[in-house]
């Protein structure tokens, strides 16, 4: 149940919505924060959580996570996907159109808002199907979609037929200021691919996916997304030529964001050496070159937030040869280590690390959360920086454990998540 | 994050052969030992009575997962010279009807006690991932996996050249025809360079090259005639004819008109100069019958050689094979 009254107390509390960077206590009440920083007289806390030598922070937004649920149970639930999320200080998060059946209804965008509420450690925010069953040809129901409560859309990885579908799409959505989500790839220059096209794809003779495939892809949207003057959003760049071109677009003032997923931000072509198939993800790794600039966007703001990319899979779909295995990373849970080491490493600001965790994400969504502003509802994350951890069998709750982490030293773990002043997360 | 070397997987403690999977990694020296071991083979095999013991007992598996008749055929002759046991296996696979998993294929046959794997398949990487996932008395031979590796056919190569050239010091070899889809061309590439050729030219239009190709350690040509210049030893590619049909290149008399090895073309290259083709060929597509057929070409002596080195590489990986066999 709900404890009423909740003090965190002897935190480092860092808002960069607010800019507020300071030890002290934050008051929660009825599932909203009272206070920032100080204690109000006559604030009796029903119960405490002590932060000392912690960093408090508004919980994670994550612009991408795949539940599995509706369709994929084998890989994961809604259920073990959620408490995954809760530990990773993720208070909300968005899955993507590709379920099955695909979010392409109300009654779909219903049902996972159901099982979440069952579920209750993570709010989760369907993105609708920009195209009935993601066909890429026929316009989904985008007002019906809306009124359920999506606030964005988008094809995941599937790809439009051609430029007009796109077109006529962007305008349909504009109509209602809904937020189009590209995960920009042309679908054929990525042919059969599998990782990045380059030195190490050439010497391992997999098929190449080439940096074009994204830079082709974003080139042919932005002169559509500026023609409509739709609110887009590219999710999980890979390549550094693929920022210059949002944030020239940007500057130029179309209405334009981006995203990374946040192992993008270490690896590089040269994990999947040795035939890694936990390194197999979509868009791929790719050069030394593009990963410090994916890095560089993310410390000067060009990439606004950083998302988790969850992928779980069942063992068996990286049981096999290379191209056979299935993309994607159980991430939800180094989310936030792998984000603190940047900040650790001093390649950005502590309170940029979080903005892009929290703030950045929703402004992307026109979203009010991502601060812990007095009123505001209660997502909270508080983290111990100073931990170092193994990820490691018993400890992990993502029903996927198809990451190159696993066994790997990281430092900084969530020791306390909250969801309207709800601890959904403690250890 | 792994960043196991591939020498790592496929030699054992003492840095002997446990598995062949790619001749990257592999040092010269180990070449060499290849190749000689080959070389008392290829006596063998001249003889009356082809037939030697030293796999007596053991079970070599050729598991096709793709087809293939003349690396099949030398591997079964190679391990039946050894007195091996063999049985083929040829399983049919499409990315669409996809049946018993690999995994539990190779358990399947691990359960009938074998002691060697054969594999060729579609996909790169088939070989290393076996190898990662058998029995460790289990060796593995890659017969060529994807475009990734042919590592018999690369040695088979180098074997070939040296006996014809006596050695790799100042040649000049040329890789042509279609790099980007060749595991024949990387393993060549890297057996090349290890074993010190002067230098290794690859020569096919743009469409037909890797990304980046120079990293392997060659040189690019997109003209036959240059890249033929002074060479001491060409090596065509089978052009696959499906390739026409993905825009890679327009047709198969343009191919031929540019890249195909004539008389004329060859004249660029030195007197002495050798023609190698792993096969199956395509006459007037890639070579001309004059060539294919004529002095220079070594392609018959290559399909001989393939039997003896085939026969080394299985009986110094068995060697180690058993030792850690008797070790467990």
């Amino acid at each position: 149940m709900t404890h009423a009254r909740i003090l965190v107390e002897g935190g480092r509390i860092v808002d960069p919505a607010s800019g507020f960077d300071g030890t002290g206590a934050l008051c929660i009440a009825d599932g909203v924060v009272v206070s920032v920083g100080t204690r109000p007289d006559g604030f009796e806390a029903d119960r405490r959580i002590d932060a000392s030598g912690q960093i408090v922070c508004p919980g994670f937004i994550d612009l991408c996570a795949r539940l599995r649920e509706p369709g994929q149970e084998h890989k994961g639930s809604i259920a073990s996907e959620s408490a995954a999320a809760a530990a990773g200080g993720v208070t909300t998060l968005c899955c993507p159109p590709d379920t099955a059946p695909v979010i392409d209804t109300p009654a779909v965008v219903k049902l996972l808002n159901e099982r979440a509420e069952q579920a209750g450690t993570v709010r989760v925010l369907p993105v609708g199907a920009l195209t009935r069953g993601l066909n890429g040809t026929d316009l989904s129901e985008m007002y019906a979609l809306k009124r359920a409560g999506c606030l964005a859309l988008g094809n995941a990885d599937r790809p439009l037929a051609h430029p007009l579908v796109l077109r006529r799409a962007l305008e349909y959505a504009a109509s209602f200021d809904l937020v189009v989500v590209f995960r920009p790839e042309d679908p054929w220059l990525r042919s059969e691919g599998c990782v990045h096209e380059g030195v190490v794809s050439s010497r391992l003779g997999l098929p190449g996916i080439p940096e074009t495939a994204e830079t082709v892809a974003v080139a042919q949207a932005l002169p559509l997304i500026e023609q409509t003057g739709v609110r887009a959003h590219f999710g999980q760049l890979s390549s550094g030529r693929a920022v210059e071109m949002i944030a020239e677009a940007r500057a130029r003032g179309v209405r334009v964001s981006a995203d990374v997923a946040v192992h993008h931000l270490y690896l590089t072509e040269s994990d999947v050496d040795g035939f890694d198939a936990l390194c197999h993800c979509r868009p791929p790794f790719r050069t030394r070159s593009d990963r410090e600039a994916l890095r560089a966007a993310v410390a000067d703001g060009r990439i606004s937030a950083v998302c988790s990319d969850h992928q779980p899979h069942e063992p068996d779909a990286k049981l096999d040869v290379f191209p056979e295995t299935e993309p994607g990373l159980s991430s939800l849970e180094t989310l936030l280590p792998l984000m603190w080491g940047l900040a650790a490493e001093g390649r950005l600001a502590l309170s940029d690390a979080i903005a892009r965790l929290t703030v950045g994400p929703a402004a992307i969504l026109g979203l009010a959360s991502g601060r812990l502003a007095p009123g505001a509802p209660a997502d909270v994350c508080v983290f111990d920086p100073a931990v170092s951890w193994v990820p490691a069998q018993g400890e992990w709750l993502s029903a996927g454990r198809n990451t190159p982490f696993w066994a790997r030293a990281l430092s900084g773990r969530v020791t306390a998540t909250l969801l309207g002043g709800r601890p959904v997360y403690l250890r | 994050m792994s960043t196991a070397a591939p020498a790592d997987i496929q030699l054992d403690a003492s840095g002997r052969l446990r598995h062949f999977l790619t001749v990257e990694g592999l040092n010269r020296e180990l070449l060499v030992r290849i190749m000689d071991t080959a070389e008392s083979f290829a006596s063998v095999t001249a003889q009356n009575v082809k037939k030697v013991p030293l796999l007596r007992g053991k079970t070599v598996v050729n598991l096709f997962f793709e087809n293939s008749t003349r690396t099949r055929t030398t591997f079964e002759l190679a391990a039946k010279r050894l007195s091996a046991d063999v049985l083929n296996i040829n399983i049919a696979t499409s990315a669409t009807s996809k049946g018993e998993s690999l995994l539990d294929t190779i358990r399947n046959l691990e359960a009938m006690h074998v002691d060697m794997f054969v594999v060729r398949h579609a996909q790169s990487g088939a070989a290393h991932f076996i190898a990662r996932h058998v029995a460790p008395h289990i060796s593995v031979l890659n017969a060529g996996d994807g475009r990734h590796a042919h590592p018999t056919q690369a040695m088979l190569d180098v074997f070939t050249i040296r006996r014809c050239k006596g050695g790799f010091a100042g040649l000049k070899v040329a890789i042509v025809g279609d790099i980007l889809h060749s595991r024949v061309a990387r393993s060549e590439i890297w057996a090349l360079n290890a074993l010190g050729v002067d230098e290794v030219r690859v020569v096919a239009p743009k469409t037909l090259l890797p990304a980046h190709v120079e990293s392997l350690g060659v040189v690019p040509y997109h003209d036959l005639s240059e890249g033929l210049r002074d060479v001491d030893v060409v090596i065509m590619l089978r052009l696959q004819l499906e390739r026409m049909g993905s825009a890679f290149i327009p047709s198969e008399h343009e191919y031929f008109q540019r890249f195909g090895l004539t008389g004329r073309r060859l004249e660029k290259a030195k007197s002495d100069v050798i023609v190698m083709h792993p096969g199956p060929i395509n006459r007037g597509i890639e070579i001309d019958s004059a060539i294919a057929d004529g002095p220079r070409s070594v392609i018959l002596q290559q399909v001989t050689h393939g039997i003896a080195v085939r026969m080394a590489v299985m009986s110094m990986t068995m060697r180690a094979g058993s030792d850690m066999e008797a070790a467990a």
